[in-house]
């Protein structure tokens, strides 16, 4: 993969289940992310978006370190990720941090925020309790909030102020990649600009790099220098923000794009019912997306079409054996 | 930016509407009678060595079987001549003491098999509660013999006995919460914060099981007693001379006929005692439960309370409305306060069209939807005042009866969670069919065409089989689908949608979008459509009214509402959310947050995040301007169309 990448995904498989049980009878295994190749560079945000199921999650507890790959290889920094993580979590949560969709949740409901962003600066810091109490100030400075909330329980939070403190606690230990998934999309939509303005400054602010997650295209157009696109399990596209959104390849893409609701877009473009997934026990050989494409042809089914880059723009890869073709950019 | 943009947000010091535990117990007279009483027994079983008691263990051959109420024995003697009040006194300390025991050991066992299995999952899980099982599987009291049998009868053993019989109750109690909670996220939070695996089980889960193992013991404490009880009166509990109460009354049983209060005075003892142990256990469950804790003990009736006083406009109705609301007020009562959820809304959806409701969460569109078919609880919501008239009829004042006749007939609901509509188990077809024959006397097989039609009708593929498929079956936007069928069964002259696709991909969204639209069209059905995304009402809604803290503050067109906002928060509201194509736009976010409607400002409600507010905004309520067109707008400085700032 590319020189220079902080973070390096190359063919990672991620199976749930399977298995045999105690009487030996194979268990059903459900193929939630295939044959996944990315990489992450310093100082960019990469947005990662699809459908509910498509494996984002999988993705990021992976990255993390939360799930260990059951195939592939993952680098942080020229270290093996899944290696490290297996041996010794904190070392990796030093570097690598993780922000949750449901703020309120990933708050321990009869702990202070004090006690909460503490942790982390415990366990994965060398400071003494003075440079701790320095540092709590500071990050909640950082996320804006008054240093008076330290001594509050989590429900007396909104959902904004909660995920902010998740944001914090993301922060504490000084990370160098952070993985959001889906951070705003429990908010409502004044505060998600609230959330989104903060992180966007907290970025330049510590040097950070993101995986940005969402179901959301248009925060993910915000948001992302490069943007991968998922569909059940696969990238399916890959490329800078501006040639996925504005010169889509794939035809997934296509149809998530015409299916977006804007405000003044009058008619979305709906497609007939047929839009179950493969069973994801029992992946198709193809490409997943033959029964809903109105480009298949037979050669579709047969094999999973590789993640190939345009000849104008090598950059901007769909697994696709018809893409749309827009010529040079 | 402004000064109120940069300063850090300032928490909010709410008053705490909930009442303390302790308050919360003592309101319950049961649980406080409990409690009394066992204050009352367990305080004479302490004093016992400082009272002036006979020595319950002297015996006194001359003065057996004396009767209750004799001299120097207030209670009588048993039939070695013991003074039964002393008895009884030191026998309760040794019942409770055994009985306390047994259960902090077995709470303490338990609940570490049920945290330990819970969290660990997997092989450990299965190993620990596989063990548990075969406990469980043995017979309850036959199990407490057998092991009294191995280690010898004597009170101890007897405890042990107690202990190890109640330990899976806890282990299988406690896993049960435990699961849930070692798969929520913040326990992968901790995890990622550095902490270790029992730092995580002990610091951050066990904190959350707390009150679910006190609940479990002030529940089983009694229960213990009475099995220690048993075991005694088998003889093989207390030894004597010891006394316990179990014991007392195993003494008595061979008098029962010609000397009962040997065996009565203990046996009541038994009863009192655990009746006061389980009538506190049950008030500290309720208490302590969060399921019990918001009020929910109390049912809410089956339609929403109207109390409208001298509030109800008298009203000429629209002819071309369907629906027609006049200032309707939603309130809810709670602990003392009155939230303010809908405080005057007026709504008008004509025929086949789509009216939108926009603001963000706990603004009141949910209520106000909900309230124009009494689905609001009662208690604590009530409507307080307006008029709702169904083509012309006033619903708010129409009978039960007649509520329910047009409940899912001429006005139907569909929301955000179809599992909230749909039963996970039935098949669709057996829902569907219900649903028509609710309304419409006809034959099953004919309902049955009928639900079939009414899937083609919502572009499901292969209706006929899908009508056996059970809701877990379905995608969501499948489920959704058979909810708007459902809701399509009798000719439905309104529906309300809310937030109908919030919860769906937006694949799946454009098509539930396009059905709905569709629909309306070909059936001249009026919609009351719910959301919070500008993007989804461009889609679908013919006029839209956006919402703020329990009002409408602008109605108009989608297009004259888009294009050109008047009101400060809808502009704010809709720059506020990124545009597809649109990469490079700056957020502006709108800081604060909406006001409490139980502490509604006089004045404009939106003033302390409005750029525009003066003074004069903040002195009174603001009342809505029309602007021609039917457009309305609340506010005394609108942003007018060329786009003055
Ligand atoms: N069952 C209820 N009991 C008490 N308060 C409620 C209840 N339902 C709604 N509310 C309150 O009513 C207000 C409006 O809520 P709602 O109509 O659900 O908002 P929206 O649908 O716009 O998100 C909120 O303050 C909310 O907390
Ligand atoms: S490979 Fe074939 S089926 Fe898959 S997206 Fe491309 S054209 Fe469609
Ligand atoms: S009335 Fe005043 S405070 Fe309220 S929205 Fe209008 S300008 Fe802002
Ligand atoms: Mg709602």
């Amino acid at each position: 993969m590319s020189e220079g990448a902080l973070l390096t995904i190359e063919g990672v498989d991620k199976t749930f289940g399977g298995g045999r049980t105690l009487f030996g009878q194979p268990r059903p295994a459900v193929h939630a992310v295939q044959d996944v190749s990315l990489d992450v560079q310093p100082g960019e945000t990469l947005g990662v978006v699809g459908e509910s199921g498509c494996g984002k999650s999988t993705l990021a507890r992976m990255i993390v370190g939360l799930d260990a790959p059951t195939g592939g290889r993952i680098t942080f920094d020229g270290r093996d990720l899944a290696a490290e993580a297996g041996r010794d979590l904190r070392r990796l949560s030093r570097d690598v941090q993780y922000v949750f969709q449901d703020p309120v949740a990933s708050l321990n409901p009869r702990k202070t925020i004090r006690t909460i962003l503490e942790a982390p600066l415990k366990h994965l810091t060398d400071l003494d309790a003075a440079g701790r109490r320095e540092r709590l100030e500071e990050l909640m400075g950082a996320v804006n909030l008054a240093p008076s909330f330290l001594d509050r329980y989590p429900h007396e939070f909104s959902g904004g102020q909660a995920q902010r403190i998740g944001v914090a606690r993301a922060l504490a230990a000084d990370p160098k990649l952070i993985v959001l998934d889906e951070p705003v999309s429990a908010l409502d939509v004044s505060v998600q600009a609230q959330v989104l303005n903060i992180l966007d400054g907290l970025k330049d602010r510590f040097g950070l790099t993101y995986v940005f997650i969402s179901h959301d295209l248009s925060v993910i157009e915000s948001v992302s220098d490069r943007v991968a696109v998922m569909y059940f399990g696969h990238v399916v596209e890959i490329g800078t923000s501006r040639s996925v959104f504005g010169r889509p390849r794939h035809p997934y893409t296509h149809l998530l794009l015409n299916s977006a609701p804007a405000p003044g877009r009058r008619s979305l473009s709906a497609e007939d019912a047929h839009t179950e997934l493969p069973d994801p026990y029992n992946p198709p050989p193809g490409c997943p997306f033959v029964p809903r494409c109105p480009r298949a042809t037979e050669i579709c089914s047969t094999a999973m079409p590789p993640l190939e880059g345009e000849a104008a723009d090598p950059g901007h890869r769909a697994a696709c054996y018809h893409p749309h073709e827009h010529g040079a950019p | 930016m402004t000064a109120v943009e940069s300063a850090p947000i300032q928490p909010a010091r709410k008053a705490s509407g909930r009442p303390s535990a302790t308050r919360l117990l003592l309101n319950n007279t049961l649980a406080t009678g409990g409690l009394v009483v066992l204050a009352a027994i367990v305080l004479i079983a302490l004093a016992a060595p400082i009272l002036p008691l006979a020595d319950p263990n002297v015996t006194a051959p001359a003065n057996r079987l004396l009767r209750p109420l004799s001299e120097g024995h207030l209670l009588g003697t048993d039939a070695l001549g013991r003074d039964i009040l002393s008895r009884l006194i030191w026998g309760t300390r040794v019942s409770l003491l055994v009985g306390i025991s047994a259960t902090l050991i077995a709470a303490f066992f338990g609940s570490l098999i049920g945290l330990v299995a819970g969290y660990a999952g997997g092989r450990i899980d299965t190993v620990l509660m596989r063990g548990i099982d075969m406990v469980m599987a043995f017979p309850y009291i036959l199990l407490a013999l057998a092991i009294v049998a191995v280690l010898g009868p004597g009170l101890l053993n007897a405890l042990y006995a107690i202990a190890i019989v109640n330990i899976p109750f806890f282990a299988r109690n406690i896993r049960g919460i435990t699961l849930g909670l070692a798969r929520r996220e913040f326990v992968d939070a901790a995890r990622l914060s550095g902490k270790s695996n029992a730092q995580i089980l002990f610091i951050e889960v066990l904190p959350n099981v707390l009150p679910v193992i006190v609940i479990t013991m002030s529940t089983t404490v009694g229960w213990m007693i009475l099995e220690t009880a048993g075991l005694s009166f088998l003889g093989l509990g207390a030894q004597p001379p010891q006394a316990d109460l179990g014991s007392m009354l195993g003494d008595g049983r061979k008098i029962l006929f010609t000397a009962p209060h040997v065996s009565i005075i203990p046996g009541l003892m038994i009863f009192v005692l655990v009746m006061s142990i389980n009538l506190l256990g049950d008030g500290v469950r309720d208490v302590l439960d969060p399921r019990l804790k918001s009020g929910a003990l109390s049912r809410p009736v089956a339609r929403t309370a109207v109390t409208r006083q001298g509030l109800v406009p008298d009203a000429a109705p629209d002819p071309a409305a369907v629906l027609d609301v006049r200032e309707l007020r939603t309130e809810f009562h709670i602990g003392g306060e009155v939230f303010k959820a809908v405080g005057g809304v007026d709504m008008r959806v004509g025929k086949g069209e789509c009216l939108g409701i926009v603001g963000e969460s706990g603004s009141g569109k949910s209520v106000s939807a909900m309230s124009i078919m009494g689905l609001v609880p009662t208690p604590p919501g009530r409507i307080t005042g307006g008029v709702a008239l169904l083509e012309g009829e006033d619903l708010f004042s129409a009978s039960d009866e007649r509520i329910r006749q047009l409940r899912g007939s001429a006005v139907s609901h569909v929301f955000q969670d179809p599992l909230s509509t749909l039963h996970p188990l039935f098949t669709v077809g057996d829902q569907l069919v219900e649903a028509i024959r609710a309304h419409e006397p006809v034959a099953k097989s004919a309902a049955r065409r009928k639900a079939e039609e009414l899937l083609r009708t919502v572009r499901i593929p292969n209706p006929a089989e899908r009508l056996k498929a059970y809701p877990h079956e379905l995608s969501g936007g499948m489920r959704q689908r058979v909810c708007i069928a459902m809701a399509l069964a009798h000719d439905a002259k309104v529906i309300i949608a809310d937030e109908p696709t919030t919860a769906l991909d937006v694949t799946v969204q454009a098509q539930v979008l396009s059905l709905l639209d569709t629909l309306r069209a070909e059936r001249d059905t009026g919609v009351l459509f719910i959301t919070h995304d500008f993007g989804v009402v461009s889609a679908i809604c013919d006029r839209v009214a956006v919402m703020y803290a329990g009002q409408f503050v602008e109605t108009g067109t989608t297009e004259q509402i888009l294009s050109s906002p008047a009101h400060p928060y809808t502009a704010k509201l809709i720059d506020c959310v990124p545009v597809l194509g649109e990469p490079d736009r700056r957020l502006d976010a709108i800081e604060g947050r909406p006001p409490m409607v139980n502490d509604l400002p006089k004045g404009c409600a939106f003033a302390p995040r409005c750029p525009r507010a003066r003074d004069t905004c903040r002195a009174a309520p603001i009342g809505l301007t029309e602007l021609g067109d039917g457009r309305t707008v609340r506010c005394l400085y609108p942003l007018t169309e060329d786009g003055d700032e």
